[in-house]
């Protein structure tokens, strides 16, 4: 009695400051969180009021802004979303199967000149795109490769993301090499090896490859700016921009709706893939 | 080159296989560097054709003036001559870049910590607030929410009309060559998630005997952060000034969609990267847009460089010393 009667002060001036913890971070993630909020508000509001009213709640909810704004280009938006879609799968078997036959030759294979090969792939992550988009521009322009997907998803299926291959050595190398030896002794050579062994054991780290290489192929801009320059093969961020362009600063709705319907995919990713996601930016650094 | 402990492996584990006559050793060997050789043809491809290929064209090129429909035309030294004697656009581009940098990853670096130390002490949804935050590092490099920033930035975006509320009347903070960069370092520092999750993963590192141990010897909260937490810390502060540093450099997407393509209000948004596209893909100068590229390259390994030299004196590895 005595005890706990010394011990309720504590606990009670404890209780209050995670209260006002909870409060602040509440607050600011709210702040964090408010332009976000505000697009998607503002595209559910008729045109007028958006600058009309800061606050979130729209006195009157209309859908014109994604009718009109689906419509507002060459193409309707699902056009550009299929071929973003289309891009970003691509992508992402490429890197899954590239990355991944080249890391299990750096972890389990022996070959020669294997360190020296291995630091020139430690070395081409930290490589800048832009000391290479110049030649690789004039090569794929040579090459009449403008405006389709090749230059897009041929330099995944050559694993040039080597991040990828980086992280998957390091994955492979922690599990036992006495799998390996099991599987060659049952009579399993290198491939049956790396298809039934290595890759189903591989899961969290080719599930981190898909995951970043989606959010990536999604979100970038410079090169499918680059590559595609036929409004018949745009993607999502190209086509979003040329709205910017066509329609100046006059209609926010119709823009603020196919920004929301843009990030959907990967607002979807991040509440199905939540806890991968965060680990993977943990553990790897990708971001 | 054969790497003798697998090969011991394999060995002894011939007496336990006797069903088959199996191969000699060094002819197993040679199988699996053929083996190994087949598994990494599509990155063998990839290097020399993308990577290697590209990288000499491109030293290649930046001697050259190239516009793409004539021949390269050998000119020396001029491009680089050129870019630091003759070009102002180029200082401006440099002097924004680093402005941005500068500001905005200390900035971003310090929030992330912040929060990461708020959340770390066994608080109740951890997770809920984790994502919260880190959900705008997430969409932060798309041109949507470059979009959504010009917007709230603009004349009658969300800022003026919240402004408004208290009587105050702003301007196009995207428009007015003072703030222009204010916004997109504002932009940087919002994607504080990343690093900050980084940090989480750091902090979790610290045994708690630790801090115990500190407690019981008096320590106060803030000696503890000073004495346990930071030192113990600075292997990630260090891997993430590294990783900010050399992302926000190549910076592209917020300042071309917030200028237009144009690095404008009066060059206050003109990127490095921005300036480098509009050389090579607008003016189609390719021959200046490579020399500008190396020239990045060698900030970007020299800033590095620094760091890591730097590192010496502040980042603090358990057992090293």
């Amino acid at each position: 009695m005595a005890t706990a009667s010394r011990r309720l002060p504590v606990l009670y001036r404890r209780r209050v400051s995670r209260g006002a913890k909870h409060l602040m971070l509440i607050g600011f993630g709210l702040v964090m969180l408010y332009p976000l909020l505000w697009m998607i508000s503002s595209a559910l509001k008729p045109e007028e009021l958006i600058f009309r009213e800061p606050g979130l709640i729209p006195s009157e909810v209309t859908f014109d802004n994604f009718t009109e704004g689906w419509t507002a280009l060459a193409h309707p938006f699902g056009y550009y979303m299929w071929n973003s879609a289309v891009v970003t799968a691509l992508s992402i078997v490429a890197n899954l199967a590239a990355c991944s036959m080249a890391a299990y030759a750096f972890a389990r294979l022996n070959f020669p000149m294997k360190k020296f090969w291995f630091a020139i792939m430690l070395g081409s992550i930290m490589l800048p795109l832009h000391v290479v988009i110049v030649p690789q521009y004039i090569m794929f322009s040579k090459l009449d490769m403008i405006n389709t997907v090749w230059p897009l998803i041929l330099p995944k299926f050559l694993a040039h993301d080597s991040f990828f291959i980086f992280l998957m050595v390091q994955f492979i190398r922690t599990l036992p090499r006495e799998l390996d030896e099991a599987a060659s002794i049952d009579g399993a050579g290198y491939w049956r090896t790396f298809f039934r062994v290595i890759m189903p054991l591989c899961t969290p780290a080719l599930a981190t490859t898909a995951i970043f290489t989606f959010i990536w192929t999604w979100n970038d801009f410079l090169s499918q700016l680059l590559y595609l320059n036929n409004p018949d093969n745009f993607t999502v961020p190209v086509a979003l921009r040329t709205f910017l362009d066509s329609s100046g600063e006059s209609s926010w709705g119709p823009m603020f709706a196919m920004s929301i319907i843009a990030l959907g995919p990967i607002f979807g990713f991040f509440l199905a893939g939540q806890k991968y996601l965060i680990r993977g930016v943990a553990t790897t650094g990708l971001k | 080159m054969v790497d003798s402990l697998s090969l011991k492996s394999e060995v002894a584990a011939e007496p336990s296989a006797p069903r088959r006559r199996r191969p000699a050793a060094w002819e197993r060997s040679r199988r699996k560097a053929l083996t190994a050789y087949v598994f990494l043809a599509p990155w063998f491809v990839g290097l020399f054709l993308i990577t290697i290929g590209p990288i000499a064209a491109s030293l290649y090129l930046s001697f050259t003036d190239y516009s793409l429909l004539d021949e390269a035309k050998w000119v020396g030294l001029d491009n680089y001559t050129k870019m630091f004697n003759e070009d102002p656009r180029f200082w401006t581009s440099l002097k924004v870049t680093t402005i941005y940098v500068v500001v905005s990853v200390p900035l971003q670096l310090g929030f992330a910590l912040g929060l990461a130390l708020l959340l770390d002490r066994g608080l109740r949804g951890l997770s809920f607030y984790r994502s919260i935050y880190y959900l705008p590092s997430l969409l932060g490099g798309s041109v949507a929410i470059a979009i959504l920033w010009r917007k709230i930035f603009g004349a009658d975006g969300l800022v003026n009309s919240v402004l408004g509320l208290f009587g105050i009347q702003g301007t196009s903070y995207v428009n007015n060559p003072d703030t222009a960069l204010g916004t997109l370092i504002l932009l940087h520092v919002w994607t504080f998630g990343a690093p900050m999750v980084i940090f989480l993963a750091g902090l979790r590192q610290i045994p708690r005997s630790y801090y115990e141990a500190a407690a019981v010897d008096g320590a106060t909260p803030l000696r503890q952060f000073r004495t346990i937490t930071l030192p113990l810390l600075t292997p990630i502060i260090f891997f993430n000034l590294v990783l900010e540093v050399i992302k926000s450099f190549q910076s592209f997407t917020q300042s071309f969609i917030v200028s237009n393509g144009s690095g404008g209000p009066n060059d206050s948004t003109l990127f490095y990267t921005l300036y480098l596209y509009v050389n090579g893909f607008k003016e189609y100068e390719m021959g200046y847009a490579a020399a500008l590229a190396w020239v990045l390259v060698l900030i970007i390994a020299g800033l590095t460089g620094v760091n890591f030299l730097a590192s010496k004196y502040w980042v603090f590895y358990g057992d090293s010393k």
